[in-house]
């Protein structure tokens, strides 16, 4: 058991650095509340779902924004997307990129998309490696047999 | 378990269980919206597919409590859906977006949403959204009741919760019975299982849309003045149809149709008079503060010479729904109701097909095509439009259905706040054209359908609407199919109708009446088109759906059967019957015709609307 603990310590540590970190928000937490007997995989499922949401956008802002007439309404309405998911997964950095990155693209700065594109690449890979390694501890805490801990 | 049996089960334990449609292209977000709407203990069915939860929604109207939606959806913008949803199918929408921005969210209210949740959304906010479902319910219920008070209940048997629509009718006299089977038979026709048969003592007659068709075409074929139960039994030649049957119906329809009127009298007479005079252009935009908007709502320049397209079932009716503010919001672009051109020249809706509603080009501005109501699409929920179909009659094609989209309690002669109805009464140029059939009923759901009230009456004459715009809300009938009958040969009808009934009589209790009518058909979604029915069909036995005749006198009939309510009927009835239905509603103020005898409670419908009409002055040229 003493294993399981120190995982489970591991995980709340993790776990709060990462909100410290800004990397992720409350809402998040939220997510992990909703995770229940009912819905075990809950969180990963979300996060999952994200990841490929997420690439599917990156891949179409870049490409509109490679284009000779950049379509910035289109460029916008995946950053909008962008932001709504996550926002919905507690992926606070990211979010706030899109927030930047949707200014740029009102005001047409095809420079200050692409400058605020790359950051977006960048935050999404940091919280996915992140996130990785938090559903990891996790698994591996249940696979001792342990129950992953409620973090507040 | 049948899927009846599950709803009222999960009724009896409202709000756990209420069924949630939730729409979102978003995978990250709807996977958590519909984690978070089960873990609020409700019933929830996804899609990322704005058009396929369209689908969803009108293959069982009874199939969901509310709608949550998202506002940026690839396949149809959130507002549009919104307006559909709303006009179709009158259920409570909660829009959802990430963008906070005051402009969307007003946007959003505008167009009906109930309810404007950012993301990400929080299960506490979630928790909270069982009410907008219940404030429809109860406004349904409540002016349901008020109507049954004042009249045969016009229950819209579609309300789930039952709105005692058994014990109403069991209360009813028994000589309102005939209405009540009337009611009971449009609701049974709907679908609608809450009648109650035991109110009856004869051996029902069900009128189908089929039969009500047949009675309409053969009270247009004999005219006003000899449409009588004999004769039109005889022209109608259907086995097993008792002359008592046709009576009945007739008179029915005919109250209901006052009951409309009188109700949208008060409340369009902007838009009366916009629908003036045969020859006038219908579009009497001009008294119509809506107007403007509506022009602004259309956003397109389809009003006026929308051609009528098939309109799918997008509202053109705003979501008149919530009954909290029957209060005339601005109007709603996605209302703008056209009903096609008031043909000017023509004065008698020679063409049914001729109602030319047009579409509004942008989703917000839903005209409903083909319905000759016009029907305020706006999705206020709030506001139930009704449309008024103004100057239904001379138009061959275009009768202007003024579509008090808020008609609750705004007067509509104020129509300032109420672009809808401005803008309904305006615009509301039923565009008489084959394309007609187009019209859904769904549109003109929400709002009660003010007949345009050719003679300017229109709306001064009709009792406020109020009391019908709340109704219409929840009646959202799905005029899916019936907006489009409502063709204008309804108006047609209506206008010799109103020509003949045009003495002056007692008013106010039809006028009550009407009203009550009218808010009756909100209720339920269910019940409104029911209701919509109903009153179109009582109401309809003099307009005919045909629109052969040529002169129907501008329409001042109100038709205060939110067309919505014709749910049931959507699938069943045809868009152009129930625009017929609608047509017949809108007819001019009665001149001051007499209402044949066999009318009896009709004549002192008619009269009553006469009156005010005559305060007015009868601008018919018959």
């Amino acid at each position: 058991m003493d294993v399981v603990n120190q995982m489970q310590r591991q995980f709340v540590d993790y776990s709060t650095s990462l909100h410290r970190e800004g990397i992720l928000d409350d809402q998040f937490t939220q997510l992990q509340k909703l995770q229940d007997e009912n819905s075990p995989d809950f969180v990963v499922e979300v996060a999952s779902l994200f990841f490929e949401d997420c690439e599917k956008l990156i891949n179409n802002m870049a490409r509109a924004l490679e284009q000779q007439g950049v379509d910035f309404k289109q460029v916008d309405a995946s950053v909008h997307q962008l932001k709504g998911s996550s926002s919905s997964i507690g992926a606070v950095q990211v979010k706030n990129v899109c927030i930047a990155f949707r200014s740029f693209c009102e005001a047409q700065n095809r420079e200050g998309c692409l400058r605020c594109l790359q950051q977006v690449t960048h935050e999404y890979s940091l919280l996915k490696n992140k996130l990785q390694t938090l559903f990891r501890l996790e698994q591996q805490i249940l696979a001792a047999g342990g129950s992953i801990p409620v973090i507040e | 378990m049948t899927v009846e049996r599950i709803v009222s089960e999960t009724k009896d334990q409202f709000p756990i269980g209420m069924r949630v449609l939730a729409v979102d292209d978003d995978p990250t977000c709807l996977l958590l919206l519909e984690t978070l709407l089960r873990r609020c203990q409700y019933h929830v069915t996804t899609t990322s597919q704005a058009v396929t939860a369209l689908k969803m929604l009108r293959e069982n109207k009874n199939r969901f409590d509310l709608v949550i939606s998202d506002v940026h959806m690839p396949d149809m913008d959130g507002f549009k859906l919104l307006e559909l949803v709303g006009l179709e199918m009158d259920l409570p929408v909660i829009m959802l977006s990430a963008n906070g921005d005051t402009k969307l969210v007003m946007k959003g209210i505008t167009h009906g949403a109930c309810d404007y949740l950012l993301k990400p959304v929080r299960i506490e906010e979630l928790k909270n959204i069982w009410q907008h479902v219940v404030r429809r319910k109860k406004f349904d219920r409540k002016d349901r009741n008020n109507s049954d008070s004042l009249d045969k209940p016009h229950v819209d048997s579609g309300e789930a919760a039952g709105m005692g629509n058994a014990d109403n009718n069991v209360k009813l006299n028994k000589k309102r019975k005939d209405q009540n089977e009337d009611e009971d038979e449009d609701r049974d026709e709907n679908g609608h299982d809450n009648d109650d048969p035991s109110t009856q003592k004869k051996p029902r007659v069900v009128w189908s849309v089929e039969l009500h068709r047949k009675f309409v075409a053969a009270v247009n074929q004999l005219g006003i003045e000899k449409a009588v139960p004999k004769r039109i039994l005889e022209l109608m030649n259907v086995e097993k149809l008792t002359r008592e049957n046709v009576a009945s119906h007739l008179q029915a329809k005919f109250r209901l149709y006052l009951k409309r009127i009188s109700c949208v009298a008060n409340q369009q007479a902007n838009v009366a008079a916009s629908l003036g005079t045969a020859d006038s252009s219908y579009l009497r935009m001009g008294p119509l503060n809506g107007l403007g908007n509506f022009h602004a709502l259309a956003g397109t320049d389809q009003l006026h010479n929308a051609a009528f397209r098939s309109f799918p079932p997008s509202g053109v009716l705003g979501r008149l729904n919530t009954p909290s503010g029957l209060g005339i919001r601005g109007l709603p672009s996605p209302g703008t109701i056209q009903l096609g051109h008031v043909q000017n020249s023509g004065h008698s809706i020679n063409d049914p097909s001729k109602l030319q509603s047009f579409v509004p080009g942008n989703h917000n501005a839903n005209i409903l095509q083909g319905m000759p109501m016009s029907l305020e699409l706006d999705q206020l929920q709030n506001n139930k439009g009704v449309s008024h179909i103004g100057e239904l009659p001379t138009a061959n094609s275009t009768s202007v259905f003024p579509v008090s989209g808020s008609l609750m309690d705004a007067q509509i002669t104020g129509f300032s706040n109420n672009p809808l109805l401005g803008v309904t009464s305006n615009s509301l140029m039923l565009e008489g054209s084959s394309r007609q059939s187009a019209l859904h009923a769904s549109n003109l759901r929400d709002g009660v359908y003010a007949i345009g009230f050719q003679n300017g009456n229109t709306l001064s004459e009709f009792a406020s609407i109020d009391p019908v715009s709340n109704q219409l809300r929840d009646s959202k009938a799905d005029l899916q199919g019936q907006a489009a009958s409502i063709n204008c040969n309804a108006g047609k009808i209506m206008r010799s109708v109103a020509q003949e009934w045009n003495a002056p009589r007692k008013d106010a209790p039809y006028q009550s009446h009407l009203m009550s009518c009218s808010v009756n058909s909100s209720t339920s979604s269910n019940g409104a088109m029911v209701q919509l029915d109903q009153c179109l069909d009582r109401n309809n036995s003099i307009f005919h759906r045909t629109m052969d005749s040529d002169s129907i006198g501008p329409l001042n009939f109100v038709d205060p059967l939110s067309i919505k309510h014709v749910e049931a009927h959507n699938s069943a009835m045809e868009p152009s019957v129930i625009e017929k239905e609608r047509y017949l509603m809108y007819q001019s103020r009665p001149q001051g015709n007499h209402i044949p005898d066999s009318v009896g409670s009709l004549e002192d419908l008619a009269s009553a609307m006469m009156k005010q009409d005559q305060g007015k002055g009868n601008r018919r040229t018959q």
